[in-house]
């Protein structure tokens, strides 16, 4: 086996290698506040944010247009049905919207061109828009994605069904400090009793249930100082950075 | 130029679970010792009880110096390169990932020490995998106890003694080798969950104990007892519960005054003299380059960079890379063989949403050499880990075995009834190194310095598929015992970048097959202490990190006594 084919990175000179970190540094550094839009609404506590969440705010990331369709099929991917509230009532999509702003940034162009995709593939197959599609309609397309069947997408129709899949639940499920979750009406769906800085006994026991708490994370006291930037982030915590 | 600092004693690179355990020693002998630390402090309001930043986003590894040098990796040689892991598995802090790590604590069996001799006295030379570079320890169990019994009582573990100067007691590990004395502190508690699997066992005729655990399961040494809130695992503890080095030995060393830590330092290369001694380290901080020189330096970052920065540390002493010269380093690579599980589906709500990854329910009954190989297709065992732990993203992901489709009514129907019913245990298994299991420096990739990352060739091998399959089927059978409806196996997966990386720096007295030796001093830079795993030469079928810090106290306690000696 070959074990000395790499370059030798004692090649580079000490100035060489001074100057790519002040450069890399540079580079990579945005002040914080830049990255920091304004903090979301339910940086108020949870609870309240909840009480506001019927009103629609304004989209950060997505268009108008792109937004109908995600809604669309985050409606059937989690549907309000005779077991209660799904992904309309949690505002996933809420959460993939602010997301794609800060944390989720790469998958941006995703979303684009995904969505664009649904709605080009709904049309020529039901001669519609996604989001005006029956729900019967609206299922036969995202089981063709999902089955990897549809066309017109980049890589290919799982892979875009898969990431808003995967989106749809962290936006149903997370801590509503994110944007989805609303109400806690996803943590009501799968019986989560809610987060507790400290578990007795008796709330292991499999014969009890414990007593349903509905706050976020960062509606504790000691938490609420470091929540997290809306920033990416990798750019905010660099160890090698100028200061 | 680089600034030239004062001359230390010691200078350690990396503050995690093996220097920040080395520090403590050192610091208490009365040595000026300085620890050099890619990441920041971190304090217990960062660990917030957040699933989608701890778990899905990975937070903070995300935002490490350690996640710009991602190992790259291949199966083998002659393979493509598969898909870059999104995150490396370990972070950079004071502490190291002994922050938000599980916190298992074990000590390792007898046999680990002695795979190779104990398979010939037992099976026969033929039953070594063919291809295995696998070698006994140059001491057994015995020589290390001492030490596993210094970090458990310095740090704090928890748990319970099965074998006490050879005194057997069922309510512990009955296959475990003799300890002085008991554990520091009981074990955590069992849930209601474990305590059912526990019984489950014992009616299979199995021997189920509460594992040990670098966690607190009562007032210690100033911290508070374990909130078992849920967020353990890559969470980070809110109360300091958790015997983290960044809570426990680490400040115990700064006490002396005879220790500092330096922050968001990073190391980037070893300098080395004309007579092949290591001078000092260079390290980056602030847009500024330093260079520290020591008396000894003390490597102690994890397996890929401990690896990484002996290879880029070229001289005309070491053409090939520090500590070189017999063409050892990255040589006998293994990471545990931690996949290859098993999930159950059980028929009743199981309430395991509070709890964490180390309160839970042990089986070593198929571990190591502790049953007959003799009618079995390979060597080696796997520990059975059946726990509490459970948030809600990770709930809704669960596998419909096979009932219900992935989304819509009947996925949302079957979520809601069952997100609470189902349990995936952790199986560790012997994973052995051999010849063709390396690491090396990639051609192609570099971090932002312009520096390689580290390449890993490795796969699993035969031994590993049949053990792996063998202990799933042990799993399956327990988890039927206590009420399963349904199993499933998850696949074995490949030798990717992992949290359990062994090698790369092997200890040994041969010095053709080995880097360090028996005291973790290289054998070609007698003044280069190598810490971690990448010293470890078998896995045995549990954690690492407790092994790792016996033998960080090994070394520094040989450095103390020996100090003329290691530095003349």
């Amino acid at each position: 086996m070959s074990r000395d084919d790499s370059a030798d990175a004692r090649g580079l000179s000490r100035r060489e290698l001074l100057a790519r970190t002040v450069r890399f540094g540079a580079g990579a550094i945005v002040p914080v506040e830049m990255l920091v839009r304004r903090m979301p609404d339910n940086a108020a506590p949870a609870a309240a944010a909840a009480n506001q969440a019927a009103a629609r705010e304004p989209l950060e990331t997505l268009t108008a247009a792109e937004t109908a369709t995600l809604d669309a099929i985050a409606a059937r991917l989690i549907p309000t049905d005779e077991n209660g509230p799904g992904a309309t009532e949690a505002r996933a999509t809420r959460y993939i919207d602010r997301a794609l702003g800060g944390a989720l940034a790469d998958a941006r162009e995703a979303y684009r061109t995904g969505l664009a995709a649904v709605d080009a593939w709904a049309r020529a197959s039901k001669s519609a828009p996604f989001a005006q599609l029956s729900a019967a309609d609206q299922d036969a397309i995202l089981t063709q994605m999902e089955s990897n069947t549809a066309a017109g997408f980049t890589p290919d129709a799982a892979t875009f069904f898969n990431l808003v899949r995967m989106h749809t639940i962290q936006g149903t499920f997370c801590d509503p400090y994110y944007g989805g979750n609303a109400n806690f009406v996803g943590w009501d769906l799968i019986g989560y009793p809610g987060i507790r800085l400290a578990a007795t006994p008796d709330d292991q026991r499999m014969d009890r249930r414990p007593a349903r708490v509905r706050r976020s994370a960062y509606d504790h006291a000691m938490f609420a100082k470091k929540r997290p930037a809306r920033a990416r982030l990798g750019r905010i915590d660099e160890p090698w950075r100028s200061s | 130029m680089a600034i030239e600092l004062k001359r230390r004693n010691v200078v350690i690179v990396g503050l995690g679970a093996a220097g920040g355990v080395a520090a403590l020693p050192l610091a208490r002998a009365g040595l000026d010792v300085v620890g050099l630390e890619a990441g920041t402090w971190l304090a217990p309001e960062d660990f917030a009880p957040d699933e989608l930043r701890n778990n899905v986003r990975g937070w903070p590894q995300a935002v490490q110096k350690a996640n710009r040098e991602i190992p790259t990796h291949r199966r083998n040689a002659s393979a493509p390169s598969s898909p870059r892991a999104a995150i490396h598995p370990m972070m950079n802090a004071v502490g190291g990932t002994t922050l938000h790590y599980w916190g298992q604590s074990w000590r390792l069996n007898p046999w680990d020490f002695k795979v190779v001799s104990e398979t010939r006295r037992r099976y026969g030379a033929s039953r070594i995998p063919a291809g295995s570079t696998a070698e006994d320890w140059p001491f057994g169990l015995e020589e290390l106890e001492p030490y596993y019994d210094i970090v458990e009582y310095e740090l704090g573990v928890s748990g319970k003694a099965g074998n006490i100067q050879g005194r057997i007691d069922a309510r512990g590990n009955i296959f475990e080798g003799p300890r002085r004395r008991e554990y520091p502190m009981s074990p955590l508690r069992g849930s209601g969950f474990t305590e059912m699997v526990a019984d489950a066992a014992r009616k299979l005729g199995w021997h189920p104990f509460p594992g040990p655990a670098a966690i607190t399961s009562r007032a210690y040494d100033g911290r508070p007892a374990c909130a078992y809130h849920g967020f353990c695992a890559r969470g980070g503890c809110h109360i300091r519960s958790k015997s983290s080095t960044a809570v426990t030995t680490i400040p115990k060393a700064q006490q002396t005054k005879r220790f500092e830590v330096v922050t968001e330092a990073v190391v980037t290369t070893i300098e080395v003299d004309r007579n092949g001694r290591v001078r000092g380290v260079n390290y980056l901080k602030g847009g500024m380059e330093y260079f520290q020189p020591a008396d000894v330096v003390l490597l102690a970052s994890y397996v890929y960079e401990n690896v990484r920065l002996l290879l880029v540390s070229k001289s005309a002493a070491f053409p090939n890379g520090l500590s070189n010269n017999h063409g050892q380093i990255g040589r006998h690579y293994f990471s545990h063989n931690q996949g290859a599980s098993v999930t159950a589906l059980f028929p009743r709500d199981l309430n395991t949403w509070y709890g964490l990854p180390a309160q839970g329910v042990a089986i070593d009954d198929w571990a190591d050499d502790n049953f007959d190989h003799g009618k079995l297709d390979f060597i080696g065992g796997g520990n059975l880990w059946v726990y509490s732990d459970r948030r809600p993203i990770a709930a809704a992901e669960m596998s419909t075995f096979g009932r219900a489709p992935r989304w819509g009514s009947a996925w949302k129907a079957f979520v809601r009834q069952n997100a609470d019913r189902w349990n995936t245990a952790y199986l560790q298994k012997t994973t052995l190194p051999y010849e063709d299991n390396y690491l090396d420096l990639d051609p192609v990739v570099k971090d932002p310095l312009g520096f390689p990352v580290i390449r890993i060739t490795a796969d699993f091998k035969e031994n590993d598929r049949r053990l792996a399959a063998f202990i799933q089927d042990r799993m399956a059978v327990w988890f039927m015992a206590a009420g399963a409806v349904a199993v499933e196996r998850t696949p074995i997966g490949t030798m990717g970048p992992t949290t359990h990386a062994y090698g790369g720096t092997r200890m040994g007295d041969n010095p053709d097959t080995n880097v360090v030796n028996r005291w973790g001093f290289s054998h070609e830079a007698p003044n280069l202490g190598i810490l971690g795993a990448s010293v470890m030469g078998t896995s045995g079928a549990r954690n690492p990190t407790l092994t790792v810090q016996a033998l960080a106290w090994r070394t520094a306690d040989y450095l103390v006594r020996n100090w003329k000696a290691v530095t003349k």
